[in-house]
């Protein structure tokens, strides 16, 4: 079997989760023998962008030694056979058109997602 | 249990905040009342569904006392559908993330509710016609 995690709500709860919990749960169903890839889209394809930093939250005397890292997790999925792909229109939509982004990354126009999404045997929109 | 005849759910959404979990318990309903074998798995703020602790109250908005407000929780709701899928001799297996337990406090969920991992997430959607998952937005 094989699924397509589609993550379209970003930066859910990732200062709390110090990931984003879609991202988080795909690397652990991948680590117990799932075969899994990810499609982002809309505000997601944020997560795509190279030179994200999220460190410096601070409140009182207390803080986050540990902020996400989404560009490494991004990363490290790749690089464990994790297909990431991003809505290359969603992309163009915010701006982020000519941004580069992180290694391995694929871009798909939004009119052949329906085409990406027949490779799988489920879809899983988050 | 055949493939074709279960289903599986994941969703993330937590009691008393939208209308999607309580949509995600009609059709898991359904889901059960047709006869089918029903996985769920709980992720993030779905596990305070089973969570055994919740209480009903009175409602002095309603001029109701707690008696007549028979306030809605949602452990009972999940405790239901197992009764009901026990009692058609179906498979309803409810996991919680475990993580999502702990960092929550959420330990004491009410019998028949287990803790379960992403593998048994997996597991199940393996095991199933399909999977619908349900995220907050």
């Amino acid at each position: 079997m094989k699924v397509l995690q589609v993550v379209s709500s970003a930066y859910r709860a990732t200062f709390e989760e110090q990931d984003d919990t879609v991202l988080w749960l795909t690397q652990a169903m991948k680590n117990a023998g799932g075969d899994l890839d990810v499609l982002l889209t809309g505000n997601t394809v944020n997560y795509a962008v190279v030179g994200q930093d999220a460190s410096g939250l601070k409140f009182g005397q207390w803080k986050q030694t540990q902020p996400p890292r989404i560009e490494e997790d991004l990363s490290r999925m790749i690089s464990k056979g994790i297909a990431v792909i991003a809505v290359a229109d969603d992309l163009i939509d915010r701006g982020l058109g000519d941004s580069a982004l992180i290694e391995g990354v694929r871009r798909v126009h939004r009119g052949d997602v329906a085409r990406v999404m027949s490779n799988y045997d489920q879809v899983w929109r988050w | 249990m055949s493939k074709d005849k279960t289903l599986t759910f994941a969703f993330m959404e937590p009691p008393f905040e939208s209308a999607r979990g309580t949509t995600v318990f009609r059709i898991v309903s359904e889901a059960v009342r047709s006869g089918f074998d029903v996985n769920v798995f709980a992720y993030e703020g779905a596990v305070m569904m089973s969570f055994a602790r919740q209480q009903q109250h009175a409602n002095a908005v309603h001029g109701r006392d707690i008696v007549e407000e028979n306030h809605p929780l949602p452990k009972d709701w999940v405790a239901a559908l197992l009764a009901e899928a026990a009692a058609k001799n179906i498979k309803l297996d409810w996991a919680n993330c475990g993580l999502c337990v702990d960092e929550r406090g959420a330990g004491e969920a009410i019998p028949g509710v287990r803790r379960g991992t992403p593998a048994d997430l997996w597991k199940m959607a393996a095991e199933s016609a399909n999977t619908l998952v349900v995220g907050t937005h």
